[in-house]
């Protein structure tokens, strides 16, 4: 484990409104290949952390690294050059062109051709599209408008899009809201296995407790602005601390997993 | 030192009537989220029926009662347009808002050369401050120190209304939130058409007000709205004392202005709208504003480039049109000619608006920079044609980089109106920096060359650079840079996302727009043989919005096809009838009401339609639920 290297460096990240410690001395670690996921309840800090690391919030301190290169404060522009891909809570594509088009867009980006005013984009990049659309399964759907897709397709087209710039990381936030659990589960596994397969870090906010235990290598638990606990699912499960906040939902997914094993 | 304290005083007295108006404009935009473009049109209107109504009636009760009565009447007016009009098109996109209100300005300027006659009117003075009091031996009229008192006192009024009433609750809460004021019970209609009264009522006292301080004219709606649209940019939509504090700074610009910038006053005040547009981009007061909504209903097709069939069509009609000289005499072919610049003029905004997602309501700017460029260079420097042509649009290119470096800053709403203070500031050094432009007297003897001197040779070159400017944004719409121009248009969110800087992007389509319309303005001053600022005003702006949306703003070209119908309808018109921007304008509400998706829109909907129902057996919807069932 000791050989993969660390792709995103963290260390204490703060962040306060007038007063308030929306986000207090934050440091962890992500390794290639990884998938970690940050939980919190409400008003933890979860957005505001997350934000920090994608370029839309400036810290008020700390350092965040990707492969060594500072990106603290940068713009989300410039932090996905350094090859970081991202995907929103509510999934933002491009509804007014094709589904195609939309993956080309990022890889005219990515190839460093956006100010060229003459090339035929619809020529450009069209297999590379094409591939990166099999790899998320809408490979058939390349010549849909985008805007008549279900929402479930949307999110995988973003992936799509979000993967163009060949990623080291994937930020993606709360992936699976607004999507049918049966939805969730496929999207999280295609997460997961491109991660694998490309060695992509992966780091994700995440409501739904069925999806982050099933799912993450490890786990991250805010709480009211600091990291309370860390660790593989099973230590964070047997945290007493992060049961103490999140009864509810933590002995919910117990009770029904055996509900499951035992059916 | 006196004179100095004058010069302060008499921009704070004109201060007054600006605050009535852009607090009245800004109070409407916070709960209705209308920009109402005819708030200069109310301002004009609020001061034609006090004049009437202070001549008509004699003494100080007939003045002050007069001028209280002409602006309820005009709020009455406003509850009448709000019913009927603007209560159709509260969902519509912003600039369709812009543009529907627009219309009703252009309406009204031609209804009031119809009632009161063109001749400016000077009306009375105001009962009890008719005199002057010295000032260390300056004067000062004491109605200036009556409007002075007047402008705080109507800000507190205001205060106490938004802060004591039921309905000053509400409509601060509208302001906040209208779903959620909808939620709790309340009539929204009935609180959108007081607060479109109350704003109204607002400008048409504005109006009413400078009855005894100037004369009363035909053209002081569209003067005020583009100051109001200063003021608001500066002090923050939807903010009162916002409105209040950047009405007194506006005015204070011009009183000093003048003593320093004689010519050209009104830069001093475009340098302070620089300086806080860049510090902050939502004005002193306001609040950054939501993105721009989308139209429900309006989804659009992904656009594709023409076929190889289409391509010919296009290529057959552009030999057919080129054919006009061999059946056609003069006249017309002048006609063609000033048909095809305005192709190219109106496909230049057509990509900055479809494409780009930038309405820009002073478009006509850099028309006009081209058409002077062309002028200074042919008269001052002698250059001969061609080169002018070439070099006459770059004064459109420095234009386009300057103004829209600060434009794209902005989206929506206020950068609409930001490009229309643009192009009302470049009008004004036009028309006020005699010794260089010629000032209203234009500049004239701009012929075309004799190989393109005849009508004939005159329609094919404007024909074929139209062609090649269509071809040429075409070629960029499909481009990499296109698509850049679009994800930023469609989701500013995701295309930052992605390494697009959308800024830069739309600054750089705001310069190729710009350069183009300067294009379409070279040859417009060869095809008149002379320029004047008329060349960049308002009324030439909105003629290329009409024909953009006429065309149909979510086609890729169909700018083409608004500008030769609405420009061949406009000639026709303007030889048939002396009212034309009556009719105008209704044609333009009328397309914003009933046809918004224009010619090639609505032709494109209804293919779409025909190729969908012919193919339904694998509608996309369907097999995407059959295929994720699996």
């Amino acid at each position: 484990m000791s050989m993969v290297p660390t792709l995103l460096s963290v260390e204490g990240l703060t962040k306060s409104y007038g007063g308030v410690h929306a986000v207090r001395g934050v440091s962890f670690e992500l390794r290639a290949g990884e998938i970690l996921a940050l939980i919190g309840p409400n008003g933890a800090g979860k957005s505001t952390c997350f934000d920090m690391l994608n370029g839309q919030n400036i810290p008020d301190s700390g350092r965040i690294r990707v492969l060594g290169a500072e990106t603290t404060g940068k713009k989300p522009r410039v932090i996905w050059r350094m090859g970081v891909g991202r995907t929103f809570q509510i999934a933002a594509t491009f509804p007014t062109m094709t589904v195609r088009e939309n993956v080309q867009v990022a890889l005219v980006s990515h190839g460093g051709q956006l100010f060229n005013l003459w090339a035929s984009t619809g020529r450009h990049a069209r297999d590379e599209a094409g591939r990166l659309l099999d790899l998320v399964g809408m490979g058939a759907y390349a010549e849909r408008p985008c805007g008549e897709l279900a929402y479930g397709d949307v999110k995988r087209l973003e992936l799509a899009i979000a993967l163009a710039n060949q990623p080291k990381l994937l930020l993606m936030d709360e992936p699976t809201a607004g999507m049918a659990p049966r939805e969730r589960v496929e999207l999280m596994r295609l997460t997961a296995r491109i991660a694998r397969e490309q060695s992509i870090g992966v780091l994700f906010t995440e409501h739904d407790m069925d999806v982050v235990f099933e799912h993450a290598d490890r786990i991250l638990v805010l709480n009211r602005g600091t990291l309370i606990a860390e660790g593989s699912p099973e230590e964070v499960r047997g945290n007493a601390q992060v049961r103490a906040i999140y009864l509810g939902e933590g002995l919910l997914y117990d009770a029904r997993h055996r509900e499951g094993a035992s059916a | 030192m006196a004179f100095y304290v004058v010069q302060f005083l008499t921009g704070l007295a004109s201060a007054a009537s600006l605050f009535l108006v852009a607090s009245g404009l800004s109070i409407i935009f916070g709960v209705t989220r209308i920009v109402n473009f005819a708030h200069g049109a109310f301002y004009m209107l609020g001061a034609y029926v006090a004049f009437t109504l202070t001549e008509r009636f004699a003494g100080a009760f007939g003045f002050w009662g007069g001028i209280v009565v002409a602006a309820l009447a005009l709020a009455a007016i406003g509850v009448l347009v709000e019913m009927v009009l603007l209560r159709r098109i509260y969902h519509s996109p912003e600039l369709f808002q812009l543009l529907a209100t627009f219309g009703l300005t252009l309406m009204v300027e031609d209804l009031v050369v119809l009632i009161w006659g063109p001749d400016d009117l000077v009306g009375r003075r105001a009962p009890g401050f008719k005199g002057a009091i010295d000032f260390f031996g300056q004067n000062i009229p004491s109605y200036d120190l009556f409007l002075i008192v007047l402008g705080p006192v109507v800000l507190g009024v205001l205060w106490l209304l938004f802060q004591r009433t039921r309905w000053g609750v509400l409509v601060r809460a509208a302001t906040q939130d209208r779903d959620m004021v909808a939620a709790l019970g309340v009539n929204q209609k009935w609180l959108f058409t007081s607060v479109f009264a109350l704003g109204v009522f607002l400008a048409a006292l504005g109006g009413a007000l400078q009855i005894p301080r100037d004369a009363v004219n035909h053209a002081m709606d569209l003067r005020v709205i583009v100051e109001v649209f200063v003021v608001v940019v500066i002090g923050g939509l939807g903010s009162i004392i916002g409105a209040f504090v950047a009405a007194v700074l506006v005015s204070e610009l011009n009183a000093f202005g003048i003593l320093i910038f004689p010519k050209i006053s009104i830069i001093l005040v475009f340098l302070v709208m620089a300086v806080v547009l860049i510090v902050r981009p939502w004005g002193l007061f306001g609040k950054p504003e939501a993105p721009a909504r989308r139209t429900p209903g309006l989804a659009v097709n992904p656009w594709r480039p023409l076929t190889t069939n289409e391509r010919l069509a296009a290529i057959a009609v552009l030999i057919v049109a080129a054919a006009l000289p061999f059946v056609a005499g003069n006249y017309l072919l002048t006609v063609g000619s000033e048909i095809a610049i305005f192709v190219i003029f109106a496909v230049s905004l057509h990509f900055l608006m479809s494409v780009g997602g930038l309405a820009s309501f002073g478009h006509a700017a850099y028309f006009g920079l081209g058409a002077y460029g062309v002028a200074l260079l042919a008269k001052m420097a002698g250059l001969p044609m061609i080169a002018c042509l070439l070099l006459g649009p770059l004064l459109g290119l420095m234009g386009a980089a300057v103004f829209g470096f600060f434009a794209v800053q902005l989206s929506g709403v206020y950068f609409a109106m930001l490009t229309l203070a643009f192009a009302q500031i470049v009008w004004s050094i036009a028309f006020q920096w005699v010794s260089v432009t010629g000032g209203d007297n234009g500049i004239l003897g701009v012929w075309p060359e004799k190989w393109a001197a005849s009508p004939s040779h005159f329609y094919w070159l404007s024909l074929g650079i139209a062609a090649l400017a269509v071809v040429i944004l075409r070629i960029i719409v499909f481009s990499p840079f296109g698509f850049a121009l679009r994800a930023t248009r469609d989701s500013p969110l995701r295309s930052e996302a992605i390494g697009i800087n959308g800024k830069r992007i739309q600054w750089t389509a705001f310069v190729i727009a710009g350069t183009v319309a300067g294009l379409a303005g070279a040859l417009f001053a060869y095809l008149k043989g002379s320029v004047f600022p008329d060349n960049m005003g308002i009324s030439l702006s909105v003629d290329a919005l009409v024909m953009v949306l006429l065309g149909g703003v979510e086609t890729v070209s169909g700018a083409v096809v608004g500008a030769i119908v609405y420009k061949a309808l406009n000639i026709w018109l303007v030889s048939q009838t002396d009212l034309s921007k009556l009719v105008l304008g209704g044609f333009v509400v009328l397309i914003v009401v009933a046809f918004p998706k224009g010619i090639v829109g609505t032709l494109e909907a209804f293919m779409h339609r025909r190729r969908k129902s012919s193919s339904s057996a694998s509608s996309p919807l369907l097999t995407s639920r059959i295929e994720s069932a699996e």
